[in-house]
Order: structure tokens, then sequence, then C-alpha cells
């Protein structure tokens, strides 16, 4: 199974660990991950106010490139990567006006023949041979599934879940061994891009998410967008209360390469800036062995 | 040799504006068989009749062309007026000068000529049309009401009262509909069963009306005055004539954990039952689907299982072996009432419809709907009439209110306004606020939606007098913390994203069209909308009426309809059926297909293309009776003139009386293209 692979700004530089943890569960499940050669920024959050067509164009440079390459599917880890793409995707089929215009603007031929996936529903898609093939099922471990607001949003976009009530992730969850919790702040927005701008912001909604979470019992909280990782776990700090633990906020695939046996290190967990000890932890003490791997 | 008077009509400015109708006139006056032709400010008035009728006596006119409105305004009035002075009113004609010319077009020149043109076919036209004799059909003095809700109760009672014999059918084994759900209805919070139960047994009682309930329409045949409909009496596995609603089987039966429909699921209910203690008629039915001794038989189990309500009959009338039951009925008028459903807030939705994931409903157990809180607060209802929730029994101290949940949301595919809600979510403040004083009701709503006798007085009492609190804006989501529900959402007068911390939330579900609808629509030929509501035949004009003449609509199956509406709906339709009823034989218009059979083939082509069914077999016989074949008849009670077969008839041997082939081509040839 070869995918075409859309990294964006992010997989490379601030969440490196999704992108570690992704390339060891890709291979552990057969998936050939290739990675767009050339590929451009997606027009993120910026392009888009400014101009529609900049827009769609810049996603769709990038599913031009992949048409050429010959891939019939990306898969966008991060969520804003995903929805531009999708986006772009749906735009283009949507209005062929603008279809028609596209090959003059990117430079080069486009068919739109490209289907645009994210990490949650390759990861579902796959949640059977996952199931199969866990070493270490995750028994006792209890995850608080963390669409935000992107994932699963966007009408005719990303419709492979339900927008309100989303069960993917839980379904990813399940197939680890581990036991989703029943919360209640699963779509919503942990700030997103004003992280910079307006931390402030950023702060308070992450601590209504981590508050709920910890209400519903969850050792941690698992995401899939580099977005919300870093809010989450990078501005944490900010939003703990005097006395109260960190909690542990995990890309969906680290989660899964510690099902599949696979070690903290080359997952990235130590890359975090609240500890993943804690998980590691918890899953030693359900394992009844002491957990060599430190960090 | 043609004699032809041409009227041309200025109608005020409104033809003269653009037309010139003297030139009109002038112009026609010349035209061969033409020997009157004159124009007038308003033809269709008492002076532009009587220049009409001088005419025809003066020139002893053999047709009259009125060049005016379109036949749909007038054409009666000047065919009237051609009959009394003598004139088969099928020789009058009408050619339509103004929504085809006057009112379209702006070059006066042109348009005269445009005018004069369409006024030269229809002269040509008249040259051809022969006298026709009104159709006169027989009517069967009888009525089927289908739905027993408080709309077709209503009519039912109307109707009998009038004298006519009513069938009421109804689908569930009681009738009262939904307003015998409810508490107490607005605007003056009168007890609805109070109101609705004494004519239940009215309409049980009546001598004019017969009741089927657990019953349904299966087919529906024939036309305006003679109906043949086939009802379906289901096997309620009791025989009603040995039943007497003692209700010793549903004392003993052992399956006591179902949910109540009639309570919204709220209440427990047996397998076999009596929807509520004041239903009408008062039996039992037997619900096969979760009654143990089905549920053994359907698995081919062959042991006797459960018979405990069998052996608590005194009367034996208990039958576990009972089959549905087919009759026909004929009757000669209809009236559909088959009333409403609620929107379904939840996940699944049908084919068009999308639900509200961020409400919980479903998840959240005190997340209800308006009709599940009409049973909490109704006397007889789950809680005995005390607001409590549903997940642990206690009284909540604050209510949420959702209006247009559903309603006048075209995300989720419902763009009508459902219009009962702003009023009952008033009341169901009220009420709350008499029950539990200290309670608090916030009520999110869209605009407010008073329109009514006494409806914005008691919307205002609900705020003023009873404290509700009104916040405009729309709810986000819903979700469960600990013992509360948090409400999100947004007050668009203050500009504030609000959080309310409510104990239950009430969801003001959309109104919609009964499942299965389409089904009966079609059985009756009638039209629907895209949301499943039955199309009345005009909006303003003919509101009870449908587009298949003797088929009458009333209530919520229409469209959404409070009481009051669907009472008025009710007695209209009676009261156009009664009328219909008062004469022995129905007249009709003779512009219908005819067939002539010498010429048919009897490929019936027709009769696959009729969207009415008007196409009979006809058997021809020679004189010893041996068949020569067989051909179509057009039935004329039932043809609508719409012509499709004429158009469809490979050998030219159906024609449309009155827009005959011969008539079309010379409109065509007068036009000298």
């Amino acid at each position: 199974m070869r995918i075409g692979y859309y990294p964006g700004c992010s997989m490379h530089g601030t969440s490196r660990e999704f992108d570690e943890s992704l390339q060891q569960v890709a291979r552990a499940i057969g998936a050939e991950l290739q990675e767009i050669d050339d590929w451009s920024c997606c027009g993120s959050s910026s392009a888009h106010p400014v101009s529609r067509r900049l827009a769609v164009a810049l996603a769709a440079r990038n599913l031009a490139l992949a048409e050429a390459q010959g891939l019939e599917e990306v898969v966008a880890p991060c969520a804003a990567c995903y929805n531009r793409l999708a986006g772009a995707r749906h735009a283009v089929a949507e209005d062929p006006a603008l279809a028609r215009e596209m090959p003059a603007i990117l430079g080069r031929p486009f068919a739109n023949g490209v289907a645009v996936r994210n990490v949650v529903q390759l990861l579902r898609a796959s949640a059977p041979a996952i199931g199969q093939k866990i070493s270490r099922p995750l028994k006792g471990l209890k995850v608080a599934c963390y669409y935000g607001c992107l994932l699963v949003r966007g009408e005719g976009v990303a419709e492979f879940d339900d927008t309100e009530q989303p069960t993917s992730m839980e379904e990813v969850v399940k197939a680890c061994g581990a036991t989703p919790v029943k919360w209640n702040m699963a779509v919503e927005c942990c700030g997103g891009s004003f992280s910079i701008s307006r931390t402030g912001s950023v702060v308070r909604l992450g601590r209504v998410i981590l508050e709920d979470a910890r209400k519903a019992g969850a050792d941690l909280v698992l995401v899939a967008c580099p977005m919300c990782h870093s809010n989450l776990d990078f501005r944490q700090q900010a939003m703990m209360r005097r006395g109260e633990s960190g909690m542990p906020i995990l890309f969906i695939t680290e989660l899964v390469g510690l099902s599949l046996g696979l070690n903290g290190r080359p997952l990235g967990l130590e890359r975090h800036f609240v500890s993943t000890a804690p998980v590691l932890a918890k899953l030693a003490d359900a394992a009844g062995q002491p957990q060599k791997e430190a960090h | 040799m043609a004699r032809i008077g041409v009227f041309v009509c200025h109608c005020g400015e409104n033809i003269a504006r653009t037309v010139d109708a003297g030139k009109v006139a002038e112009d026609l006056r010349a035209h061969p068989g033409v020997v009157h032709s004159e124009d007038y400010k308003y033809m269709c008035s008492d002076p532009g009749q009587a220049l009409i009728k001088q005419a025809m006596a003066e020139k002893g006119l053999t047709a009259v062309v009125v060049a005016a409105c379109s036949p749909h305004m007038h054409e009666k009035t000047f065919r009237r007026v051609a009959s009394a002075s003598g004139l088969n009113p099928f020789l009058c004609e009408m050619a339509n000068i103004r929504e085809h010319c006057s009112w379209i077009h702006e070059d006066r020149v042109r348009a005269t000529v445009k005018a004069t043109d369409i006024t030269r076919t229809i002269v040509e036209k008249v040259k051809y049309n022969q006298a026709l004799d009104t159709i006169r059909i027989p009517v069967e003095k009888r009525a089927l009401v289908i739905g027993g809700g408080i709309a077709g109760i209503q009519a039912a009672l109307d109707l009998a009262d009038g004298g006519a014999q009513v069938i009421l059918v109804e689908k569930e084994s009681s009738i009262g509909g939904h307003m015998s759900q409810l508490s107490e209805t607005f605007p003056t919070l009168d007890c609805s069963q109070c109101i609705l139960t004494p004519r239940m047994v009215e309409a049980y009682q009546h001598p004019n009306i017969t009741l089927y309930a657990y019953s349904e329409v299966d087919a529906v045949e024939g036309y305006i005055g003679n109906f043949n409909v086939t009802i379906r009496h289901k096997a309620r596995s009791i025989d009603e004539s040995l039943c007497n609603g003692c209700g010793a089987c549903t004392q003993v039966c052992p399956n006591k954990k179902i949910p109540s429909e009639f309570d919204c699921g709220l209440g427990k209910r047996t397998a076999i039952y009596v929807p509520f203690p004041q239903a009408v008629p008062n039996l039992p039915v037997i619900d096969r689907t979760r009654c143990a001794r089905f549920l053994a038989r359907a698995r081919k189990i062959t042991k006797e299982v459960c018979a405990k309500c069998a052996d608590a009959c005194t009367r034996g009338a208990i039958d576990f072996d009972q089959q549905d039951r087919l009759t026909t009925e004929r009757v000669g008028a209809i009236v559909v009432a088959t009333g409403y459903q609620l929107y379904n807030v939840g996940k699944s939705q049908p084919a068009g419809l999308k639900g509200y994931g961020e409400y919980g409903y479903g998840t959240i157990p005190d997340v209800i709907d308006g009709l599940q809180f009409e049973r909490l607060a109704s006397a007889s209802g789950p809680t005995g009439g005390k607001i409590l929730r549903p997940s642990d029994g206690k009284e909540p101290k604050t209510i949420v209110f959702l209006q247009c949940v559903g309603s006048r949301d075209s995300e989720k595919g419902i763009e009508y306004c459902s219009k009962i809600c702003c009023m009952y979510v008033a009341k169901h403040t009220m009420l709350y606020k008499h029950k539990v004083h200290d309670g608090k009701a916030v009520v999110f709503y869209m605009d407010l939606r008073a329109a009514g006798k006494g409806y914005e007085e008691f919307a205002r009492r609900a705020i003023e007098e009873d404290g509700a609190v009104y916040l405009r804006g729309r709810v986000s989501r819903l979700y469960r913390e600990g013992d509360v529900i948090k409400v999100q959402g947004f007050d668009t007068l203050s500009g504030e994203p609000v959080v309310i911390d409510a104990e239950m939330v009430v969801l003001a579900t959309a109104m919609r069209s009964q499942p299965g609808i389409e089904a009966l629509a079609q059985k009756l030929s009638v039209s629907y909308d895209q949301h499943g509501f039955i199309n009345e035949a005009h909006p303003k004009l003919r509101p009870v009426e449908t587009n298949t003449a003797g088929v009458f609509v009333a209530g919520a199956c229409q469209a959404p309809r409070d009481i009051p509406d669907s009472v008025a709906m009710a007695s209209a339709a009676a009261s156009k059926i009664l009328g219909l009823f008062s004469k022995d034989q129905l007249e009709r218009e003779p512009t219908v297909a005819m067939v002539n059979a010498s010429l048919c083939a009897g490929c019936f082509h027709c009769e696959r293309v009729c969207p009415y069914g008007a196409v009979e077999h006809l058997e021809i016989r020679d004189r010893k009776g041996v068949l020569v074949k067989v051909v179509a008849q057009v039935n004329p009670g039932v043809c609508q003139g719409c012509g499709t077969c004429e158009a469809t008839c490979p050998s030219k041997s159906v024609e449309l009386q009155g827009f005959t082939d011969q008539q079309i081509y010379a409109e065509i040839n007068a036009l000298n293209l």
C-alpha cells in the first residue's frame, strides 16, 4: 500500500514526534509513505482570508504534484493541512470554472484525482489489522479522544465522521485495547494559531478541555493535530492550577505505536513538554513488570 | 354559416395601456365569419355583459369570443352570459390578451398586432366548437375520514351531524391522536383531555359514524362521488365483539417493561395494552413484536408459551390466531387528516435530514422533546403531573427550553417554521412555574411568533407574570457535567455568550409529516410537497381541497397546524363535503376525453399514461353477442381533461372535447405563419 505523504511545515519541525511515530506505525501496518517531492505550504490559515483562489491553488499545487508522481491518495497528518488539501479538492470538484483555471494558475496539469485522508482515517481503516498485531494491549488505559475543531469539520469536506459526536478515534483506541472515556470537549477549539498572538485565550480554552478530561478520569488526551498538541502540551504549564499534575498529550500514532510494542524513544515520547512517564508507568503496572525505558 | 361576435375588453388600463383595444375590434370586424365586433372598458361588468346580450339578440350570434383576461378568471362569467341568452355555453371562448399580451409587452403597436392575432386564432377555433352538455355523475353520500386525531374527529362529527354517513379510520388502537397526549392547551390553559375525550366518545357513539380503529386504508379506487376504499382491519388479537374492556388481561401480562409510545418512552406498558385509560374504543391490543407468545411463534418454537392474558379473560376474547381483515367501503368523499410526527433530534435521520449531535438527545436522559414534557406535565402522565427528571426523578430547578430545533434550519433539511412551538414553549414555562414555584425557566428563541387570537397576550403573560426568561439566540451545544446540563448559547441582544447550568432541557422539535404519508397520497392521487405535507388545491382560495376532486385535507398533514387551525380546517372540509352531498348528482365540465370506438385499436397506451386512471376497457360485441374487439373508454367522472391520452394515441382516436385536433389546427392556421 503506497500512500503519498504530505508532512506540511510542522511534521519536520515542532511535531517531529508525530512524524517519527507515524513512520513507525506505517511500517508496522504495511503502509509505505512516499513524501511528495517538492511539496509546498498548504496555505494554512493565512491564505484563505486573503484570497479563495490563492488558498485553493496553494493546496492544489501539492495535489497536482502527487498526481504527477503517480500517487492515488495523500495522507496529511496535520488537521489544518488536511482541511486545506481536502477543502481544495472539494472546492475544485464543486466549481467547474475554478477547475478550468487551475492548470493555468498552477502551471501544470491538474485532474483533481487524488484522495486526501488524515491519519485518523488511515488508522481507522487499519483498526482490524492493528487489533491483530498488538503485542502490548493498553488495558486499563483511559483515553480522552480529542478531535479539535478541524479534523471532522467542513460540510462536504471531511465527511468521514459525525461532526458533533465523532467516534473514529475511539474505534482506533479500542483496537489498541485501551478504553475511551466519555467526555464533553472532543470537538471544542484549542485556540489554534492564537497560541502566539493571544496566548491568554489559548490557555483559557485549553484549561476547559483538560479539566473536562481530568473529570472524565482520563489518563491522557489523545490528539491527531500538531496545533492541538502544541497548544495542550507546550502551553499546559500555564493552564495548570497549583497542585495539579500534568496531563500527558499523546499523538494517536504514539498510542498505536505503544500497543504495537514499540518503545517510547523511537515514537518520540521523550520529546513532550508534559512528561509521558505516567502513561508508561501505568502500562508497566498493568503488565506487572517494571518499565525499563527511561527518559 | 358562422355568425361570430367579438368583444374586446380594456380591463380598465390593464389591457388598454399597451393594446389598442379599439383597433383590435376594428381589425376583427373584417374577419370572415365575424358579424359583430366592439370594445368596452370592462366587459365583465354588468353594462359589458349587457352589450354581449344585446348583440346576441340583435345579430343572432352563433358563437361569442371575448378578448380579455385569462379563461381562469372569467370564462365562467361569459359562458353564463352566453347561456342566459340561449347559446350553448361551450360556444363562448376567451382570447387571453391580458396575461399573454398586454401585461408582458411594452411596445404598443406590436402588442396590438399580437392581440389581434390571438383573438383571430380563437375566432378560427370557435368556428369548430361543438355544443357540449354538462356531465352528471351520481354521488354516494358517505364520507371517509382518514385519521382519528382532533382534525379527523371534528370532520367526522360535523359530517355526521350534517346527516352524512361517516367512516372514521384510525391506524392506532385508539382515536385521539397527539392531542390526547397533551397536558394543557394554549392560549387558555384548558386541559386537553377534558375537551377532547367527550368528543372522542361522541364520535364513537354517533349513529352516523362507523369507527374502524387499528385499521388502515389499503387501496382507493374511483372518483369523486364514487370511491371504492379497501380498509385493512389490522389484527388486534382481540375479538372486539366479546371484549368488554375490563383490563384483566393487561394486569396479568408478564412483560411490563415496554416503553410506552403514548408516554413518549417515559412510561412503561405491557405487551397486551390499552394505550391510555381514556382510549376509545376501550379495547386492548397485543403488540405482536413484543408478546412472548408471538416472538416464540416467529422463532418457530412449537411449545405453548405464555397465554396468561387468555387465561385471565373471562369472555374468551383473546384470539391469538386473528388475521388482518380487508373490507371494501363505497364513499363519495374523503378527508385526509393523518396529522404529524415530531422531528427526531438524534444522530440517525431519514434521507435529506440531519440531526443535532451537539444537543445529545438520546444520550443525555434529561434532554427531552416537547411532547415528552407534555407527558411529564399531564395529570395522567407517567409522573402524575409532577415535573420530574427522567434520569433521577428529582424536580429540576432550572429548565432551559430551546425553540426552533430542526425548524427554520435549512442545514438540517427543514426550512419551514413549525408554527406551534413558540406558543407551546410559552405554555411549558407557565406549566412549569405553576408546578415548581421556585423554578427558573429560560427560553432560547430566534423570533417569538405569536400570531393568533390571544397568542401574543399569552406569551407576554409567560414572561411578565410567570417570569420566564427569554434569551434571543441559539444554543451551540449541550453537555452533561455531573448533575447538570451545561447549555452553551449566545444572547444576540446583549452580544454575549452565555452558559447556563440546567437541570433539564426541553427541545421544541420541528413538526414533520407522518411516515408513510407519501404512499397514502399516491393511493389517493393527491400531490404533496418536498416535506411530505399534502398540497392544498389553492393556498388561499381552496385551502381544504386537494388537486383530486372529492379528496379533502384537514389538520397538520397539510402543514404545521395548531388545534384551532386543525379544527377550523376540519369543519371547512366537512362543510365542503356536505355541500357536495346536498345534490343527488354532480355536474362536471364536459371538456373530457372521448374515444372514437370505431377507430380505436385497443392498444391502451392511453391507459398507461393516464395520471387519473380514467381509461376503462369496453367490449364491443356484434348483435349475436360475439366479442368483436376491446377498446378504450374514458370515464367522464374521473377524466380531468389533461389531454395526455390524446397526445399519446397512435391512431388519433382520442379527442379532448373542446380542444379537438381540428380546433387546434384552425388556431395554428389562423396565424398565417
